[in-house]
């Protein structure tokens, strides 16, 4: 809707706003520091709102909780802007000046009455109603989300869904209020901005745009394919159906990661070539032809980092990375001379250097400027911009700086793994504080909090089974079937099973899990699975 | 709130205790339906203030707050058990571990020490308490009787026992006639008929009259001061919050009587506790606020059920409540119990207390009149204070100014004990001198030579028997570098080691520090060890007391010296500090 895709607030925001909103989004296990500033906002009067099917740890600091169905985000988010515009609780102003399309917008969320909203999310009237006046009364908003919004075959619509409620309150590109999708890791915002997308150059630059692209090839004196490249999702599509032979992997486990992992191995299994660069000997790199051992980026490499707020901040190598370990930059390079590219002696300043001489907003930070600074916010495009705190101030210039703000009329529809009375049960995936993705870099401790090998039944599907906590069962989907350790938790409602896929190889959680994923994003539908729990037999 | 509780569990009368005080404000965490919920920090917090009253159910209930009561109570109040704890170990008369069924309380406070036990004793075995466990207490506010205790039984109210004098309790007003004390003694507490019928709310219906603009102009115009110890103008204060337009805004009678020696406003709220709960509603109107609290010490149950009772025949004669007396205009009374704290008459310490957390001093500014009881704006006023204020708004600010100087302007009551002939309640025109004073109440006890008089209370002064020329007003005894405090006048003959009563003092404030503050949580202890050893230097002592009065966060740590450095000013104790 914006362009550049990164949230529009700083931490600080956060912890200035009078209300946040967590949609989709355990912030507090999953996005501890981030939720540290959300904690300090609360401390300071702020209200906290989340929206989660599961009545998460984060939730237990929540003002209001909203447990929807599992897919039913787009229902919500439409009932919320209709009561706005009901309510007569839109910003007008900014509405008129700022954005386009809110008829079309209007006419779309009409029929998202509350009580329709209630039939399909789950969630009573009155608390649609209560999030709706809230958001649209507080003086400055955040809205953020993570992967409960992202990991849906409609991730885009989930997402254009959000920004529409932040277009009709005005709550974008001011101080305390704004968007703030939360990043899973220190540098996912960054591999972004540096390209890791099939469609972008660095800075978020489009592959198709001749002139970017003419610049590129410039820079860089090779041509350059005019089309963009592949997701994971499409990769993965592509090995099936044996247009795509060699597979590169740094620094992720797809075996492990991958929706439907039976398959997703099977593919791996099948490629001409594989080769896996990484930290550990992961699931994916045990089936590489060759396996590249890499440095940490962190206190074993120099480079960068990007945060969710967009901040680029120095890392520094402090230890040399053991053994055969190289950093990837170093790897990369001298894979490229095996390949008859001389890239010379690439240091990683120097690299950086080049890239913020094409990537317009990097192009004033130098390494010095961010030693200096401990940190900037892009865009930073000349040596002497401060960086930015927000994004799209532009649109609260009068008169308006650029184009319009964009309504985006998204319809709702079910999740694909549809519920029925073989596969009952709604299982949702996500993390816990103890543990990180699949496991890598965090299964070999055992911390005392540990929990999430399990799974997590409410209290009345468990008895409605007859399950106990501690009891094995097998867990069915579409795909596949586990067995599991069941754990009754409180915090789920009537009909949602939780695991977590941090233990692979105790809980192949993602046997489970479908591939249909989001064309427009390529991310599978991690969050919703339908699934049936047997007891075992001879089980009592 | 995610909270972490250890394995003990409330006992079920435990839980009856607490719930019947938590569940009027409903679950920490409310569920509509399976999918909804309210709840989170903010809410948790809006019900912190019922923590200290659950903490009482349960000392009252089991006579402890045992480790499972602690995890129940922080369960349904969501708060940490750490905090919980926190608060329950911060008042003498809560208990965290086991205790006999009965505990007596003794006063050995400096006005009881100098009569001894005797009387006090026999009291306790006449009421069958003779052998059961004994605490000291500091001062319980009876220093007009023979001795005081006070007892807790598991399962029952507190109960304050008074021994008999020699000479029984005097109320009794000075040649400006009685103006506070006019109805204590002549009117059966309970009986809101006879109140009225001795005047009582004709003071209400004019200030409804009148409206709250003109009330605050004629408090203001009366020139009355805060009796608390501050005097501060009450008019000023009232004027300030009333201005704080759109903020929920309280009133609070500040009735945590706790200064060694003072007992007058027990006196008012045992004798006549509707004037009380009539002069808050007046301030309440005044200045805009829809709720009225007054925190008793909890040392005082004849005040406290005095008062229960008041305010709900009040509240049944539509004096208090959605319409006040036909004004149009709510407000209700809370009544809040202390729970042996000295610090929580300390105004912000009060508040903190009424919050659910520990009696610690704020930070001051801000002041209450903007941040003050849940961080809104709050009038906190003295019992006697308010008790001011029905006289000034029904005869007018010149009337009011009639008895007193003009500086300090109205009347004062004064807490006579010690070594006096008649100890009690005096009440006299501001100005008045401290012989006047004593002469009135019969001059010193037994005909024995006077050798000190205490004036304010513990943080008070002593002067000498040959300063008591000093004029009872704030500008006279600021003149003589004297306080006025409380209205304090406690007497020692010649035979007094006034040494051991500097000692009792010090360990007053030792123990009633409440350890927020460095000089005065260390400072106070250090006084007590000076004290004690022979031959210490007084340059420590003035290091120690420049100390703790520039640099203590509140009142207490400032003055906890003061007696001391005026009794060695006026070379009474410390020269005859034992070898």
């Amino acid at each position: 809707v914006f362009g550049a895709g990164g949230g529009t607030s700083s931490y600080r925001d956060a912890e200035e706003a009078d209300l946040v909103v967590l949609w989709g989004s355990n912030a507090r296990e999953a996005h501890p520091i981030f939720f540290h500033h959300v904690l300090k906002g609360v401390r300071r009067g702020a209200r906290l709102w989340c929206v989660d099917p599961r009545r998460t740890p984060s939730a237990e600091f929540a003002d209001g909780w909203l447990g929807l169905d599992v897919g039913s985000d787009i229902a919500l988010a439409n009932a919320i802007g209709r009561e706005i515009i009901h309510a007569g609780l839109v910003h007008t102003s900014f509405v008129e000046r700022a954005t386009e399309g809110f008829d079309a917008y209007a006419a779309c969320v009409e029929p998202y009455t509350l009580e329709r909203a209630a039939t399909t999310t789950g969630v009573p009237a009155v608390a649609i109603r209560e999030l709706a006046h809230a958001y649209a009364n507080a003086p400055t908003a955040q809205l953020c989300w993570t992967l409960g919004i992202t990991e849906h075959h409609n991730a885009v619509d989930n997402v254009l869904a959000l920004i529409n409620l932040a277009l009709l309150t005005g709550h974008v590109g001011r101080p305390g209020s704004g968007l703030a999708p939360l990043r899973g890791q220190n540098n996912v915002q960054g591999g972004g901005d540096m390209g890791a997308i099939p469609d972008r150059f660095p800075g978020f630059q489009r592959v198709v745009d001749d002139d970017v692209r003419e610049r590129f090839e410039t820079a860089w004196g090779v041509p350059l394919p005019a089309v963009p490249g592949l997701h994971l999702s499409r990769m993965f599509e592509a090995m099936e159906h044996g247009d795509l032979h060699a597979l590169y992997v740094i620094g992720e486990n797809p075996a492990d990661s991958e929706a439907d992992g039976i398959r997703a191995r099977r593919l791996l299994e099948g490629l001409d070539m594989l080769v896996v660069q990484d930290m550990f000997l992961t699931r994916t790199a045990e089936l590489a032809d060759v396996v590249l051992p890499a440095a940490a980026a962190w206190a074993e490499s120099d480079g960068t980092v990007t945060n969710s707020e967009r901040r680029v901040q120095r890392v520094r190598r402090a230890v040399p990375p053991p053994g055969e370990a190289r950093p990837d930059i170093e790897v990369i390079v001298s894979l490229a001379r095996r390949l008859g590219a001389h890239w010379g002696d690439v240091t990683p300043e120097a690299a950086w250097d080049e890239m913020r001489a094409l990537s317009p907003m990097h192009g004033g930070m130098s390494w010095a400027r961010l030693e200096a600074s401990g940190g900037l916010q892009w865009p930073c495009p000349t040596d002497d911009h401060p960086g930015s705190t927000l994004l799209h101030e532009r649109l609260w210039a009068d008169p308006l700086v650029g184009p319009r703000a964009p309504f985006s009329a998204v319809e709702w529809v079910p999740p694909v793994d549809v519920l029925d009375d073989e596969f009952p049960l709604r299982l949702t995936t996500g993390r816990t504080l103890d543990s990180f993705n699949t496991g890598v870099q965090s299964g070999d401790y055992e911390p005392p909090i540990r929990r999430g090998r399990a799974l997590d039944l409410s209290p009345g599907d468990a008895a409605a089974l007859a399950v106990r906590e501690g009891e094995r069962v097998l867990v069915a989907s579409r795909r596949g079937s586990i067995e599991m350790t069941v754990a009754v938790r409180a915090e789920l409602p009537r009909g949602l099973a939780f695991t977590t896929f941090h233990f692979a190889d105790e809980a192949d959680v993602n046997v489970l899990t479908i591939d249909a994923w989001d064309p427009k994003s390529g991310t599978s539908e991690f969050k919703a699975t339908a699934i049936r729990v047997e007891k075992l037999a001879g089980a009592r | 709130m995610e909270l972490r509780l250890g394995a003990d569990r409330a006992t079920d009368a435990e839980r009856a205790a607490v719930d019947a005080i938590v569940a009027p404000a409903g679950p920490v965490v409310a569920a509509t339906g399976e999918r909804f919920t309210r709840g989170g920090p903010h809410r948790a917090h809006e019900r912190r203030h019922l923590l200290l009253p659950a903490l009482q159910a349960l000392q009252q209930e089991a006579g402890w707050i045992s480790p499972g009561a602690i995890n129940h109570v922080a369960e349904v109040l969501g708060v940490p058990p750490a905090e919980a704890y926190g608060v329950a170990t911060f008042y003498d008369l809560f208990a965290t571990e086991p205790q006999p069924e009965t505990v007596v309380r003794v006063c050995d406070d400096i006005a009881c020490r100098l009569r001894g036990t005797t009387a006090i004793d026999g009291a306790l075995a006449a009421e069958g308490l003779g052998a059961a466990a004994r605490h000291h207490s500091p001062c319980l506010g009876l220093c007009d009787h023979g001795g005081a205790a006070l007892v807790q039984r598991a399962g029952a109210q507190v109960r304050s026992i008074a021994a008999p004098a020699a000479t029984p309790p005097v109320v009794e007003a000075g040649a400006a006639g009685p103006r506070l004390l006019a109805r204590v003694g002549r009117v059966d507490p309970a009986s809101l008929d006879e109140y009225r019928a001795q005047g009582g709310y004709r003071a209400l219906a004019r200030a409804i009259e009148m409206g709250p603009d003109a009330v605050i102009e004629a408090v203001f115009a009366s020139g009355l001061r805060g009796r608390g110890g501050a005097a501060f103008p009450t008019g000023a204060k009232w004027r300030a919050v009333a201005d704080e337009h759109g903020r929920p805004r309280h009133v609070v009678a500040n009735a945590d009587e706790s200064e060694p020696g003072t007992f007058k406003d027990r006196v008012l709220m045992e004798g006549d506790p509707f004037a009380l709960v009539e002069s808050l509603t007046i301030a309440g109107l005044a200045v805009g606020a829809r709720q009225g609290w007054i925190y008793i010490r909890g040392e005082y149950p004849v005040a406290r059920s005095r008062l229960e009772a008041a305010i709900a025949s009040a509240r049944e004669a539509g004096l208090l409540g959605a319409d006040v007396a036909g004004s149009g205009a709510a407000f209700d009374i809370e009544l809040r119990i202390g729970a042996g704290a000295y610090i929580c008459g300390e105004e912000t310490a009060l508040f903190n207390s009424m919050e659910g957390f520990r009696g610690e001093p704020r930070s001051k500014p801000p002041f209450p009149t903007t941040h003050g009881l849940f961080g809104e704006p709050t009038v906190v006023n003295n019992v006697e204070t308010l008790l001011n204020v029905p006289a000034i708004v029904l005869d007018g600010a010149d009337a009011y100014r009639a008895a007193g100087t003009v500086e300090s302007p109205g009347t004062r009551l004064f807490c006579l004990s010690g070594h006096v002939a008649r100890p009690g309640l005096y009440e006299h025109a501001l100005g008045v001198t401290v012989r006047a004073v004593i002469e009135r109440a019969g001059g010193v006890a037994d005909g024995r030579a006077l050798q000190a008089v205490l004036l304010g209370g513990a943080a008070g002064t002593f002067v000498g028997p040959d300063d008591l020329d000093v004029e009872l007003s704030f500008e006279g005894t600021r003149a003589a570098g004297v306080a006025l405090g409380s209205g304090v006048v406690m007497l020692f003959d010649d035979r007094v080691d006034l040494h051991d009563t500097l000692t009792r003092l010090a360990r007053f404030f030792r123990d009633e520090s409440c350890g927020q503050c460095v000089p005065c949580r260390v400072g106070t202890q250090r006084v007590v060890e000076w004290l004690a050893s022979p031959g210490a230097e007084h340059a420590v002592l003035d290091d120690l007391m420049a100390v703790m009065t520039d640099a203590s966060i509140c009142g207490l740590g400032q003055t906890a010296t003061s007696a001391l450095r005026s009794a060695r000013t006026a070379g009474l104790a410390l020269p005859r500090r034992r070898p």
